[in-house]
């Protein structure tokens, strides 16, 4: 087995373009790809965000006053599914993955530099095919979980092209993911050995692990139910004879994992932002990597706790309640590591490392009500209330989109070679926190109540509380000026920030800011200890590397 | 040294632990509780409540206290110790968390049996459950809730029709159809529902029970309202345009009040 080292001067390289023109291209280079998936990503961030504002301005009021009410299911379809699929699983999966994976694991690109891009260009048609539904007869209006018999009685048009832009979107993330776990087990540079990687190495190599397994099953479900609405079958409507609960077992089979999906990356993210900024070793290497397995063993046998109202049989109640719970078993662990990596350490508190922070505390919040959730008795008051709404906002906005916020800023210097305005930085921080809270901590309390979710008019004893929702929407709708501010800002006039600004250890800093095309000018560095800090010879160490 | 720290750490664990609990029985959160199982319920709600403030509360505590301690002084230099794990420590954090949710496992596994939720289905549904081939899926409370006071009356059986964007209630004996619920207080309902078109779901916050209703499978809810009053009915589960507009009263009457309404209303169907 004999990897080449040397770098390759195959002519496709030769013939990408360069300058900013590569970013549109059909690029084979992993960075050029990763910030294809980053920028395509926060663009569709932007597009449901503004569909978020737009459920909040009509929650203002209890009555359904601002925009029709198929409008409005039709909004909080998409603003779920741009979230879910065209922001958070490809960047924390695609952007972060593409650019970080192959210097982690010493490699000079992704196993497969095509199917990579290929991958990657599946998204931008799928997605603008998702928004123009909108225009065509109405964009489909069952919610991002498209159950039957809702989504086959809706109107066909918006819910059939619901269904293929889900389905391009499932393939790009299941070619991501042959990729990942190929380049991870059989990439790495000789010496180096799986349980020296970084930390994002093993988070990639679990969530690839639960994309390859089930995102079909997805695929499968949404094919089916695709006959169901075009050509009449009966697989899930029960006026033919089918089962709709099945649809629901078989949905969650890949929805209960997506939540891993968008969170174990961000697990192994933070794992890469912490030491480097606490400047200590990451606590407890071999927990996190065993917790993170078993998280993924167990978020595979979790998913009926989604369905405990739909008429599921007691003893199955009581199984998904056990193992739910257990998943804050090695969750926990990695939260107390955390924190342990913090302690003793000599903390640069800059934006990167707030959000990282932010990130833990709300994250932790979540992570309470989702046990709370997880047992049947107290998942009957609250299923499909306001409650789960704040519950699942903390874990995918307060927990991943907070840590995408935190490796922007981490990362910003490798990509461009320029600094972020830290200031600028810690203000962002600050806004985004404070209205996320101010958004979603309130609707713990209207789900207890009863408000149900994707309600368009409501009690109107909800007013104030949902009013104050709606204001922290604004204020998160408004912290997103400093952050674009800051990004363009600093790409025009930024300071140089020199190859290792961060004076980190892992590899992608081991090299060139921007760095080459093929990732190092000379032989790719073999680094051991990628979190060897408060050794006495660290400095020296990093040195010799280079 | 390692004295005080250990007092300190014992010290502010306590305050912790009397704050968690003293948060969650002076915060109340939840709407009236109007049925039988509803106080259950709270009970259940008011330990999850504690254990999540003082592991909130404690781990908040824990990263600002890092935050601030350990920050980097101006003009220092240098790293951190270098400490990569501690198997003790780790070992204790696995452990405590396993034991804490095994204990909220097994506490909510009680609260469930309480509640109903594994005794077998009652199969006495107003002479309408005969048909044994018939799979009828029971929600939580679905068991009867047996209490020495209604162990005698037997349980009023209602049926629940929900369409887009109805619920439709229909007394079977009395042959009433009602778009309101009417119930006496302290007599165990039995509802029988089945949607004709898509899902919905019959959810009454103040009896803190919640389920689908769904076409092609009739599901049996039962519970035992416990108050007198005027309580939303709502449905939760998205069924279309109106799904927000989708919702009704129960009303609890008091026994005499409940037989005049049956009275009354069964006179003017006949």
């Amino acid at each position: 087995m004999t990897i080449s080292l040397k770098p390759s001067n195959s002519p496709q390289e030769k013939l990408q373009p360069t300058g900013w023109l590569k970013y549109l291209s059909f690029s084979l280079d992993h960075k050029v790809i990763g910030l294809q998936y980053l920028v395509c990503g926060f663009l569709f961030y932007l597009i449901g965000g503004s569909l978020a504002a737009a459920i909040r301005v009509e929650l203002i009021s209890p009555l359904s006053d601002f925009m029709p009410r198929e409008v409005y299911n039709q909004v909080l379809t998409l603003h779920g599914t741009i979230m879910i699929f065209l922001w958070i699983v490809p960047v924390v999966n695609g952007a972060f993955g593409n650019y970080l994976i192959p210097f982690y694991v010493g490699a000079r690109d992704m196993a497969f530099p095509r199917l990579n891009a290929v991958a990657f260009w599946l998204i931008p048609p799928s997605g603008l095919m998702l928004i123009t539904s909108y225009f065509i007869n109405g964009a489909a209006q069952s919610g991002w979980t498209a159950y039957p018999p809702l989504s086959i009685t809706t109107p066909a048009a918006g819910q059939i092209i619901w269904i293929l832009s889900v389905l391009l979107l499932g393939g790009s993330s299941i070619f991501g993911g042959i990729n990942f776990i190929a380049t991870i087990l059989k990439l790495r540079r000789p010496g180096l050995k799986l349980m020296q990687l970084p930390m994002y190495c093993w988070a990639m190599l679990g969530t690839s692990i639960l994309v390859v397994l089930s995102t079909p099953v997805l695929a499968g479900t949404l094919i089916l139910l695709s006959f169901d609405i075009v050509a009449h079958t009966g697989f899930f409507n029960p006026s033919l004879g089918g089962n709709v609960i099945v649809y629901q077992h078989l949905f969650w089979f890949y929805s209960h994992p997506a939540v891993y999906i968008m969170v174990l990356p961000a697990f192994g993210l933070v794992s890469e932002i912490l030491p480097i900024h606490s400047r200590k070793p990451l606590f407890g290497y071999t927990t996190m990597v065993f917790s993170i397995m078993g998280i993924v063993v167990l978020g595979l046998v979790v998913w009926a706790h989604h369905m405990f109202t739909s008429g599921t049989p007691p003893w199955m109640r009581l199984f998904f309640t056990i193992a739910t719970a257990f998943i804050a078993v090695p969750t926990g662990i990695k939260f107390f590591n955390w924190v342990a990596t913090l302690w003793g350490g000599k903390i640069s508190l800059n934006a990167a490392m707030l959000f990282s922070c932010g990130f833990i505390i709300n994250f932790v919040l979540g992570g309470i009500t989702g046990v709370a959730l997880a047992q049947v008795p107290f998942d009957v008051h609250v299923h499909d209330t306001y409650f789960v709404v704040a519950h699942f906002h903390y874990i995918v906005y307060g927990g991943s989109v907070f840590v995408i916020f935190s490796s922007i800023y981490h990362w910003f210097p490798k990509f461009t070679g320029k600094m972020l305005n830290e200031n600028l930085g810690r203000f962002h921080f600050i806004i985004t926190f404070i209205g996320f809270n101010l958004c979603f901590a309130p609707q713990h309390w209207l789900g207890l109540n009863g408000m149900p979710r994707r309600v368009a008019e409501y009690d109107p004893q909800f007013q104030l509380i949902n009013q104050i929702s709606s204001l922290g929407a604004l204020l998160m709708a408004i912290s997103t000026l400093p952050f674009l501010w800051n990004i363009f800002q600093s790409i025009l006039y930024g300071d140089d920030s020199g190859d290792n600004p961060w004076h980190a250890l892992t590899p992608e800093w081991l090299t060139s800011s921007p760095p080459p095309v093929e990732n190092w000018e000379g032989e790719a560095p073999l680094v051991l200890e990628p979190y060897g800090y408060g050794k006495k010879d660290s400095i020296e160490t990093q040195e010799q590397i280079k | 040294m390692p004295k005080l720290s250990a007092i300190l750490t014992l010290t502010s664990s306590l305050i912790l632990g009397v704050g968690g609990v003293w948060i969650a029985y002076n915060v109340d959160m939840l709407p009236v509780s109007a049925s039988m199982n509803a106080p259950v319920y709270d009970e259940l709600y008011r330990v999850l409540f504690i254990i999540g403030c003082i592991l909130f509360i404690g781990m908040t505590a824990l990263v600002i206290y890092s935050l601030i301690q350990f920050r980097r002084k101006p003009g220092e230099t240098g790293d951190g110790i270098n400490l990569e794990g501690n198997i003790s420590l780790e070992i204790f954090w696995t452990a405590v968390p396993a034991i804490v949710v095994l204990f909220v496992g097994l506490y909510s596994y009680d609260i469930y049996d309480r509640m109903g939720g594994m005794q077998p289905l009652m199969h006495d549904h107003g002479g309408q459950m005969d048909n044994q081939t018939e799979r009828v899926w029971g929600g939580i409370g679905s068991g009867p809730i047996v209490s020495s006071s209604t162990k005698n009356s037997s349980s009023l059986p209602i049926e629940l029709t929900a369409m887009q964007f109805a619920f439709i209630f229909h007394y079977p004996k009395e042959n009433i159809i009602s778009g309101e619920l009417h119930v006496p207080v302290g007599r165990e309902v039995s509802l029988k529902m089945e949607s004709k078109d898509v899902i919905h779901a019959f959810w009454v916050p103040q009896f803190r029970l919640k389920q689908d209703v769904i076409p092609g499978q009739p599901t049996i809810l039962n519970f035992t309202p416990t108050k007198a009053g005027n309580f939303p009915i709502v449905c939760a589960e998205l069924c279309g345009p109106y799904h927000g507009g989708m919702r009704s009263n129960v009303i609890v009457d008091e026994q005499e009040d409940f037989d005049n309404w049956l009275k009354e209303n069964s006179k003017e169907s006949i």
